[in-house]
């Protein structure tokens, strides 16, 4: 399943890197797209794993950047 | 401004005039230091929260470390105003930045902002909004004027004119009528719509264009991709260097540590990449916005990139430069007067459905009036020869002349020569062949203007027709004569030509050439407005039929590359003569905060000019 992701208040480009790199090594990620520009995360993952690789990234971006709110 | 931005905008009103206050009352000792503490923890308290969360994730080298470093080190080393100072200016430079690129983003996306709100469905005789993805395939939807067409569909009823410039970057308006087909995205201009929907949303060309150009930022080009990977080393060295900064002079000359730890703060406050990261993928979005408001749509950075550095142009012939239809080029009379000759022709063809017969009658124009003719008889391979207000008529190819023994002058003309006799005398011929594009040699003229080295024309028309279109466009080479799989190994052969960095961009329909559109280093469809398989197939795709803007597509790559270039340019010029100033000792922290966001902001300045693209919109036609 591929779902795009908003991720309110993203306004640095670097923080948007992290979040890839990190997004990235979740087990269960089949490809993510962290686009600073377009405020958005295209999240790619197994159906039956989706839910838990996004809680999981939904956390792991409240770490790195406590300000962006995730909008699945 | 978001909430974020206000936010942070009243917490730098607030510091601000606590900071002009702690400065201007000449406070002392306990009462000074107090006021600038208050001030620091108004302006700073989120970096450094930030920073210590960080670290106790284990991420040290953030930006937010280094500014907490940076300034706390300037309040323990007595620096007070400075290291509240420090602070208020960076964040007044944050802010800046946040707003600089959310303004950018919100005018880049209103270029391409082309989503319709509502659709209007009659329900028991009165007109209801409802929301486009509701409408069913099927359903009638009506459009007033002024409203923007929601959905794909066919006109049941009415006619008007449709604005097709937000999809097209065309100004003239299309007129339509009842049983034509409209894309969703125009604007209706004159009449009431009623139209029958073919699509559903999701499906209209609307949509398809949207989801095409807001991705398309996510395919990052070498530049962006160098930039990243830049950034990732960039923090650590600066870093490493400000601690060998901190460390060794002191131990090797002697001199008082404070002196070369000042020095090392500013190059922390330096050590953020955020100019470069920032502005370099603004530049490329600015510049597929910008395409796109000229209806070029370019599906990644990294093809905006290879448009830039494009070295060889491929075009298809038929469609792309010519007009794929046939048309009278030429009338050689003899003996009578032009006009005459195409009136003899055009009732000597008058039975033929063929297309050359086709373009005989509209370049004739006027109707026929069948009770001149009589006895039309076809002769197979030759042509016709028919009776016309009792003359014997004779149209067709030169074994027509040969074969009734008539004296012709053969024509060297290009294309198909249709001669004429009358009476057993010959009274001249008629010259069809496909036309050239008004805009065709103007945008070849261009392309060789704007620094292309080659441009080569692939058709599979005879030879004479190919080298003639390509001699009259001053294309430097034409390959003809070619079955659809040659003109893969003919693109091949070009791209083993072509220098490393140079890149090779095919030019089609985007119909009949998807195997040549996928192997060229760009894949550039035309025409496409409507045409599902075109934009699917190609890298970029042209709304409009016009070859002028792939001129102006690559010069707006150009200028976008430009643009990233000046700004790589610029932000690391700076901040490495700042950093060198800055271990001299004769930068201030002020010289680095400016190093750091003053230079972002300036950059995203100059990324933004990336989606003016008016400049570029259709050169003047020959």
């Amino acid at each position: 399943m591929k779902k795009t992701i908003k991720l309110i208040d993203l306004d640095c480009g670097h923080c948007a890197d992290k979040i890839q790199n990190a997004v990235q090594k979740i087990d269960g990620v089949t490809s993510v797209a962290v686009n600073f520009l377009g405020q958005k995360m295209v999240l790619e993952a197994p159906d039956e794993k989706f839910d838990a690789v996004l809680a999981e990234a939904t956390a792991l971006i409240k770490k790195i950047e406590p300000d962006v709110t995730v909008k699945a | 401004m978001t909430k974020k931005q206000k936010h942070l905008l009243t917490r730098i009103i607030v510091a601000a005039v606590l900071f002009a206050a702690g400065g201007l009352l000449h406070l002392e000792g306990w009462v000074e230091l107090g006021v600038y503490l208050v001030c620091y923890a108004v302006i700073g308290w989120d970096i450094v929260w930030k920073a210590i969360t960080n670290i106790l994730h284990g991420q040290v080298f953030d930006e937010n470390f280094l500014m907490t470093i940076a300034t706390v080190g300037a309040l323990i080393l007595g620096e007070h105003s400075e290291g509240v100072a420090v602070m208020l200016f960076y964040q007044v430079g944050e802010w800046f930045q946040s707003y600089a690129v959310s303004k950018s983003r919100r005018s880049i996306t209103s270029l391409m902002d082309i989503r319709p709100d509502y659709a209007n469905i009659e329900k028991d005789g009165k007109l209801i909004q409802v929301d486009p993805e509701d409408v069913k395939i099927g359903d009638t939807i009506i459009v007033k004027p002024g409203e923007r067409v929601p959905l794909d569909g066919k006109i049941i009823k009415g006619s008007s004119t449709l604005d097709t410039s937000a999809l097209t970057g065309e100004s003239m308006p299309r007129e339509v009528e009842a049983g034509m087909e409209v894309i969703s995205g125009c604007i209706n201009q004159t009449g009431i719509l009623t139209i029958q929907t073919t699509k559903e949303f999701g499906k209209s060309t609307v949509a398809k264009i949207l989801d095409l150009v807001e991705n398309a930022s996510d395919k990052k080009g070498r530049m962006e991709n160098f930039i990243t990977r830049f950034a990732r080393y960039y923090t650590p060295v600066v870093v490493f260097a400000a601690l060998a900064l901190a460390v060794l002079p002191p131990l090797v000359t002697g001199q008082a540590f404070s002196i070369w730890i000042y020095r090392a703060l500013t190059f922390l406050v330096i050590s953020c990449p955020c100019a470069l990261v920032i502005s370099i993928p603004l530049s490329f979005f600015g510049g597929i916005g910008g395409a796109s408001k000229i209806g070029v749509l370019v599906k990644g950075s990294n093809y905006l990139e290879a448009l830039a550095y494009t070295e060889t142009v491929v075009f298809d012939k038929t469609g792309t430069l010519t007009k794929g239809s046939f048309a009278v080029t030429e009338i050689q009379a003899n003996g009578i007067t032009d006009e005459e000759l195409l009136e003899l022709a055009a009732y000597a063809e008058d039975y033929s459905n063929h297309p050359i017969s086709l373009s005989i009658q509209k370049a004739y124009g006027k109707k026929i009036d069948n009770s001149r003719i009589t006895d039309v008889q076809e002769i197979a391979g030759h042509g016709v020869q028919a009776v016309i207000d009792g003359m014997t008529v004779l149209a067709g190819n030169a074994k027509l002349m040969e074969r009734e023994h008539i004296p012709y002058t053969a024509s060297n003309a290009i294309g198909t020569v249709v001669y004429v006799a009358f009476d057993g005398r010959y009274a001249g011929c008629i010259v069809i062949a496909d036309e050239i594009k008004a805009d065709a040699p103007a945008a070849i003229k261009t392309l060789k203007a704007a620094g292309i080295r080659q441009t080569v024309m692939l058709t599979g028309d005879a030879d004479a027709v190919g080298q003639d279109v390509a001699r009259r466009l001053g294309l430097d080479r034409a390959y003809t004569e070619l079955l659809p799989a040659d003109k893969v190994d003919r693109v091949e052969e070009l791209l083993a030509q072509k220098s490393d960095k140079g890149m090779l961009a095919f030019v089609g329909d985007g119909i009949n050439d998807a195997p040549v559109l996928a192997r060229a280093d760009v894949g550039i469809a035309m025409g496409a407005l409507g045409s599902d398989a075109a934009i699917e197939a190609a890298d970029v795709v042209l709304m409009t039929d016009e070859p002028s803007k792939i001129a102006a597509i690559m010069q707006i790559a150009r200028k976008t590359i430009r643009i990233s270039n000046e700004n790589i340019v610029f932000a690391l010029g700076v901040k490495f003569l700042v950093l060198i100033l800055g271990a001299v000792g004769r930068a201030n922290m002020w010289a680095a905060v400016f190093a750091d966001v003053g230079v972002s902001v300036i950059a995203i300045l100059n990324a933004i000019r990336a989606m003016r693209v008016k400049q570029f919109e259709t050169p003047a036609q020959e």
